[in-house]
Order: structure tokens, then C-alpha cells, then sequence
């Protein structure tokens, strides 16, 4: 084995391991030295610009700019030539299957309602009847650990469980064991476009199914964190009230994990939003199971096109906002209830 | 006080660290490193390895080797990044063409000798290494392989029977002939892990677009000038669908079987027995993959090939073939004696030796290759009369792509030709307009 190339970055590492911090340190001690000599009244008003400032330039530097720069370069051709619209024309030409039409279609439909509604679903219910089982953390490890899984490996896993052979021949692929178990002919989990060409839900279904394995353990471990911040008097006030559980459930445990549950499903929008890595590694885009991420890949890397994949980007960036806000909003009023 | 001696201590252990340090890169350094990236891995990886062995041994330079299947966006990011490796190898030189109009990559007029590539190489590869007409030599080939081989089990034909077509009209004659007797005559495979979904695909198209249309089509289609809608590209498609047949049925498992199976997989139906199909069109680099899926397989006894037969008589002895492209990013010496190496025989014989590829130094002997196909495919090689490169491997990279997708969809729904090909038009409208 050969270390030499971890040497050769060992100058680097110290400088970050060291400089980064003294640096942050002569900065904080410097700041804190020039506020002391401002009158009383104007420190208040320096000194938090002082401490909040290494955060806002770093957001600036490294969101912002780039931000405003995609912005500009979504109007800008190859050499920077500006072009109007003509970006974005391309990706709305030709509705209903051409330009970023699916990946639209597949975002903003697909993965925004049945990766979001799966995953909070799942993680509702199993936070729900784990809660109520002596080997609970076992399980919840257990449903917990695709989390850890990095999503190319996911993705593979899942190519795996989807894999396909002709009728006939021995079926390598966990579903289609099954499926063929039960005398029906082996399905092209990824390929098939069920129902039709134009809303072809099965394959995209498919992938959501292999991401929704993934983010599952994320939704059921904050939601049972909510669940298990429910004092307990009130659900045996309501239990010696007469109420059943699916009543308990119905008009206690669910209203009072409501905040919880938005949250939590505004941060599973944005992962929907944001699909990539699932879509990536599986299918690469083709049989119309596009999205806007790999789409901004793909016009950026294999077409060489920075205007376009600027274009997508901010088209991602704009579908992204409201969710932002809402959830923005969402927040401040947790915050404020407490 | 206590923090003050701890400190010190800190001091002399720090200055031992960078005193290591200094040491530690100065002594790797003696011969300096050579950065390479590529797209071989697994058995192929092994293969180069072994080409790099003798060169690290004699020179006592290093090669650090990346390996990665998504080339294009890694080269590009680093490329724009100002990081780029010394060295890369491209199956697809396309993207080392748009680096060289960029000005990103060296001419290697200096770096290589030209007066003994020149004796070596045959004129067509030197000139595929000059795309910019300018005369400066911008990619080097070091292996190559010829497509458009017919793969068969010669046991299997001759227990049926069956003989090995001459003509296009013999094809079409063996096809339903096999057919009739209940099984599909074709396998073919698709599926390449996503974002290169159908290129197997594509190579039946070049076959058929230079051996039906001829090369001056060929060349008008590869730069842009011919349209996918044109009757010339548009009846390669339709013979295409013939090898397919109504709704795939030529082929083992239809159409799920061809787009779900990993291109490697391809002839492991052929091996079965009794045999799921009796042919397969690859290049000669398949052998690899045969041997690594059924050990006992034998080159000659149980796999061999025939050349895919003349459409157009007209066009006789045309054949697509492919390699790997050399571009150099970063002229240090390093670089330039390990791209000087690539073209020698001495380099190129070690992998011809190992299998899988073909040389293009004339001077590797034909008695070097491993066994008597690979020996057969590098006299195709030497004695092929209209020898193009591999079309969509040279055509802008979104252009590249969206021929791949259009085969996926020809291949689901062959009676989409029209709207498939007039969308190809579009993208070629774009694609080389920003290239």
C-alpha cells in the first residue's frame, strides 16, 4: 500500500486542523477587543454583526454568489452571449413529453406525492405500533439502517430486488420470485411503463419504492420522538373518558404530532424535490423516469450545456421556495407555541 | 504556567511532524507521479496494470490510476476546475476533441515520436488523432477493436445444421430458418448501468448505416449534415427492426429480456442448453465477458465469429471500429514519456497478450494474440477496406446520448420510428450548434 499521497497532504491538513481555528479565534478576539472600545450604547448594535458575520460571508461566498450566478448564466449561452428566454424555452417545448416536461411531471407529481406520502405514512404507523412493543429499539435500529446506506448502494441493492429474467428461466430478482411464485409472468420493474407511455406510473414507482426504503427510518424516528413527548395523562384521560385506541389515536396522538408531522413532511418534499442519486444509479433517466436534478446533470455534464442546466436549476430552485417558506413558518410557529 | 510548558512540548512535536513530512514527500517525489484516469476496472484494470508495470519498474515513476464508468462528467469537473489528470483515456473521443477546441489538452507533436508513430500506425488512426486539422496530433490510439462480429456457438450451428451466412441475404435466410424451428435466433442485451443504456444497440445501427448507406453517408451523419429523418438513416432503422422482427420476436425474451439484461449478460443465453439463441452482434472485446461468466468456455471450440455480412455489395469489406483515445492535460516529462510508452509495441503487446484488446502498433505480431479469434479479429482489423470509426462514439456528447434513448424506444415500440427520428433531428439541430 501505497501512503505517499497522504503525506503529500499532510501540509494542508495542518494548515486546516490548526490555522482554520487560530484563525476564527485572532478574529473573535479581535472583534470582541475593538467593540469593547466602542461607546456603551453602539455595542449592542456592532457586536452581533461581529459574531454573525463569519456565517454571512461564508452563506454569501458560497450560496448566494453562486446562487445569482446560475441565475445569470441560465440566460446566457455556452460563451455567455445573452439569450433571453430561449434556456427555459427549451425545457418547455413540446408539452407534453418533450424538453424537462417529465422530469417536471415526475418531480412535482410522482416523487413530491408518493415518496412524501409513503414515507410519512410508514414512519407514522411503525413509530406508532413500535411504541408499544418491549424489542422497540431493536426494530427501530433495524428500519433505521438504509439510513446509513450511502444511496448509490441503495440504489444498487434495489437493482438487485428488481433484477429480470425471461419467463421460464430461473428469476434472479427478489419481486419477481414472488410475482412468478403466484403463476404471474415476471414483471421489468424499471422498464415497464405501466399504465401507458404517457403516465407511466409503475417504473417510477419502482424508484420511489427503492427512496422510500431509504428515508423511512429518518420519518419514524422523528416521529416517534414527538410521539414519546406526548404526556402520558393525556391519553389516560381520554382511555378513562371512554375513548378506544383508534379514537386516541384519531383525536389526541395525531392533532397533538401535528406540528411534527409537518415538518417532517416539508423536509421529505424537499428530498423529493431534490431526487437524484435513486434515479442516477437505476435507470439513468431513460423509460420517462427523468428528473429535474439528473436533468440539470445531464445537460451540465454529458451535454456541456451550463445555460440549460442553469435553466433547470433555477426551475428546481423556484418549485423549492414555497415549500421553503411554508416550512419556514411552519418552524417559527413551533417556536413560538413553546 | 501548566499551559505554557504544554505548549512548548507541542512545539518540538509539531517541527518533528513537518520535518517528516518534508522528508516523507521528498522521497516519493524522485522520479515524480503520472495522474491517469479511464474507464477500466475489474479484469480490464488488471490488464492495464500489467501494461503500466514495466514502465513504473524501468522509469521509477508512479502512476496513480482512477477508474471511474461516468468519464465525461469527471473529466469535465475537473477540467473546469483547473485539476485535471496528466493523462486520460477516452472510449468515446468526442469529449477529448471538445477539450482540444478548448485549448485544454497539449499537442503531442513534441511528446510522442512522431517519425516512429508514423512507421507504426496506420494513417487513419493518426488522422483520427488530429481532429482539429490543424496538424497537430491531439490523441493517440493505443488498443482498438473491431465491431460488427457475429458471435456464435459453432457446436450449436453444427448440430443443427445450421451455415454460416455469406451473404445478407444468407442472414435473413439463417433468421428464419432458426426461427421456424421455435427458437429466437438473436440475443441482445441492452442495459449498461443507467446513463449508457443502449450503446449495444447503436453498434447495430453503424454496422448497418455504413455496410447499407455506405461511408460518405456515414461521415455526413457522424458530422451533423445528414438527418436522422433522411431515407437513408431511417431504412437502417427499419433494418434494424428486421433483425428485431414484428414486436422483438427474433430475439430471446422480447423486448423486457433485451432492455432489462446488463450487456455483458448477452451471451450467456447463447451457452445455455439447449441454446435460447443461436447469435449475438459485439465487438471483440465480448470475449472477456463470455469467459468471465461461463469459465469452462473455450475460444473456437464453443464461442467464434463471423463478420456481420455486406448489406451493399457496393460497400464491401466496411467495417466500424473503435479505441481508446490518449489526451495529455499537463505536459510534465512524466506524462510525456508515459504517453510515448502507450504507443510502443512493447506496451501495447503486454495487454494484446492478456486478451481483450487489439493493437494498433503494426509491429505488435500477430502470433501475439492469445488465441485464434483475437488473432482473426486483428486480421480484420489490418485488412479492413473502409475502416470508420465508431459513429456515435464521435458525435457531440448530448447527440451521443440521445441516439442511445432513441434505440431504447425503438427497440419498446418499433412503430414510433417517425416521432423517434424527428425528435433526433431536433437535438441534432441543438446539439451541434453548441458543441
Amino acid at each position: 500500500m501505497d501512503f505517499s499521497i497522504l503525506l503529500q497532504d499532510i501540509p494542508t491538513l495542518l494548515v486546516v486542523i490548526i490555522g482554520v481555528p487560530a484563525i476564527l479565534a485572532a478574529y473573535i478576539v479581535g472583534g470582541e477587543y475593538l467593540v469593547r472600545r466602542l461607546p456603551d450604547k453602539n455595542r449592542p448594535q456592532v457586536r452581533p454583526w461581529i459574531w454573525v458575520g463569519p456565517a454571512l460571508i461564508l452563506v454569501a461566498a458560497y450560496l448566494l454568489l453562486p446562487a445569482f450566478g446560475t441565475i445569470i448564466q441560465s440566460f446566457e449561452n455556452n460563451e455567455g452571449v445573452p439569450v433571453g428566454f430561449a434556456n427555459y424555452a427549451s425545457q418547455f417545448a413540446d408539452f407534453p413529453s418533450g424538453g424537462a416536461w417529465v422530469a417536471i411531471r415526475n418531480n412535482i407529481i410522482f416523487w413530491l406525492i408518493f415518496y412524501t406520502l409513503f414515507a410519512l405514512a410508514f414512519g407514522l404507523v411503525l413509530a406508532v405500533l413500535f411504541d408499544r412493543v418491549r424489542y422497540e429499539s431493536f426494530v427501530k435500529s433495524l428500519i433505521f439502517m438504509p439510513m446509513a446506506i450511502s444511496s448509490v448502494a441503495l440504489g444498487l441493492i434495489w437493482d438487485f430486488m428488481y433484477q429480470y429474467q425471461p419467463p421460464g428461466a430461473v428469476q434472479t430478482g427478489l419481486l419477481n420470485a414472488i410475482t412468478t411464485f403466484f403463476h404471474h409472468d415476471p414483471v421489468v420493474w424499471l422498464q415497464d411503463q405501466w399504465p401507458s407511455e404517457h403516465f407511466n406510473l409503475l417504473n417510477n414507482l419502482a424508484l420511489i419504492g427503492a427512496a422510500t426504503w431509504g428515508i423511512t427510518g429518518f420519518a419514524m424516528v422523528i416521529l416517534s420522538a414527538a410521539l414519546k413527548g406526548i404526556p402520558g395523562e393525556l391519553l389516560e384521560a381520554a382511555r378513562v373518558d371512554g375513548a378506544g385506541e383508534l379514537t386516541v389515536f384519531r383525536r389526541v396522538i395525531f392533532p397533538l404530532m401535528m406540528p411534527t408531522i409537518v415538518v417532517v413532511g416539508t423536509t421529505l418534499v424537499i428530498f423529493a424535490l431534490k431526487a437524484f442519486d435513486v434515479v442516477y444509479v437505476m435507470t439513468g433517466g431513460n423509460y420517462n423516469t427523468d428528473v429535474l436534478a439528473f436533468r440539470m446533470y445531464e445537460q451540465l455534464y454529458t451535454a456541456g450545456n451550463n445555460g440549460r442546466a442553469s435553466a433547470v436549476a433555477v426551475i428546481l430552485l423556484i418549485a423549492v421556495i414555497p415549500v421553503l417558506i411554508f416550512n419556514l413558518r411552519q418552524f417559527r410557529a413551533v417556536e413560538a407555541r413553546r | 504556567m501548566r499551559v505554557q510548558t504544554r505548549v512548548r512540548a507541542l512545539i518540538p512535536a509539531l517541527s518533528a511532524i513537518l520535518i517528516a513530512v518534508a522528508c516523507g514527500t521528498g522521497a516519493s517525489s524522485n522520479a515524480g507521479t503520472v495522474h491517469i484516469v479511464a474507464v477500466w476496472s475489474g479484469q480490464e484494470q488488471a490488464s492495464f496494470m500489467a501494461v503500466l508495470k514495466p514502465f513504473e519498474d524501468q522509469t521509477g515513476i508512479k502512476v496513480q490510476y482512477e477508474s471511474t464508468r461516468d468519464e465525461d462528467a469527471i473529466l469535465r469537473t475537473r477540467v473546469s476546475a483547473g485539476n485535471p489528470p496528466d493523462l486520460a483515456a477516452a472510449p468515446s473521443p468526442q469529449l477529448l476533441t471538445q477539450f482540444a477546441q478548448q485549448g485544454k489538452v497539449k499537442p503531442l507533436n513534441n511528446a510522442v515520436d512522431m517519425g516512429a508513430l508514423q512507421s507504426s500506425t496506420s494513417q487513419g488512426w493518426i488522422k483520427l488523432g488530429e481532429p482539429l486539422a490543424d496538424g497537430k496530433l491531439y490523441q493517440i490510439f493505443s488498443w482498438a477493436a473491431v465491431k460488427g462480429l457475429i458471435w456464435y456457438d459453432p457446436k450449436n450451428f453444427s448440430a443443427k445444421g445450421y451455415q454460416v451466412p455469406k451473404t445478407w441475404d444468407d442472414l435473413m435466410a439463417l433468421q428464419t430458418q432458426i426461427k421456424s424451428s421455435g427458437t429466437p435466433p438473436w440475443c441482445i442485451a441492452v442495459a449498461s448501468g443507467g446513463a449508457a443504456d443502449g450503446w449495444p444497440a447503436s453498434d447495430w445501427l453503424k454496422e448497418i448505416v455504413l455496410s447499407q448507406a455506405g461511408p460518405d453517408v456515414y461521415d455526413k451523419w457522424v458530422a451533423g449534415k445528414q438527418t436522422w429523418t433522411s431515407p437513408e438513416i431511417k431504412s437502417a432503422f427499419q433494418t434494424f427492426g428486421t433483425i428485431l422482427g414484428p414486436n422483438d420476436s427474433n430475439v430471446y425474451g422480447g423486448k423486457n429480456t433485451i432492455l432489462a439484461t446488463q450487456f455483458g449478460d448477452v451471451g450467456t443465453p447463447m451457452f445455455a442448453n439447449p441454446p435460447k439463441c443461436y447469435m449475438l452482434n459485439q465487438a471483440s472485446f465480448i470475449t472477456t465477458f463470455f469467459t468471465s461468466a461461463v469459465p469452462s468456455l473455450q475460444a473456437g471450440t464453443d464461442f467464434t465469429f463471423f463478420p456481420l455480412p455486406d448489406i451493399n455489395t457496393q460497400f464491401t469489406g466496411a467495417h466500424v471500429v473503435a479505441g481508446d483515445s490518449w489526451s495529455m492535460f499537463k505536459d510534465t516529462p512524466q506524462a510525456e514519456k508515459l504517453i510515448q510508452y502507450l504507443t510502443t509495441a512493447q506496451a501495447q503487446d503486454i495487454w494484446v497478450k492478456r486478451g481483450g484488446k487489439l493493437a494498433v502498433n503494426k509491429n505488435v505480431s500477430l502470433d501475439d494474440y492469445p488465441d485464434p479469434l483475437s488473432k482473426l479479429s486483428a486480421q480484420i482489423l489490418v485488412n479492413t477496406q473502409i475502416a470508420k470509426y465508431d459513429a456515435t462514439d464521435n458525435m457531440p456528447t448530448d447527440m451521443r446520448n440521445a441516439a442511445w434513448k432513441a434505440l431504447l424506444q425503438y427497440i419498446s415500440n418499433q412503430g414510433n420510428l417517425d416521432s423517434i427520428l424527428a425528435n433526433l433531428d431536433k437535438v441534432q439541430q441543438s446539439a451541434y450548434a453548441s458543441a
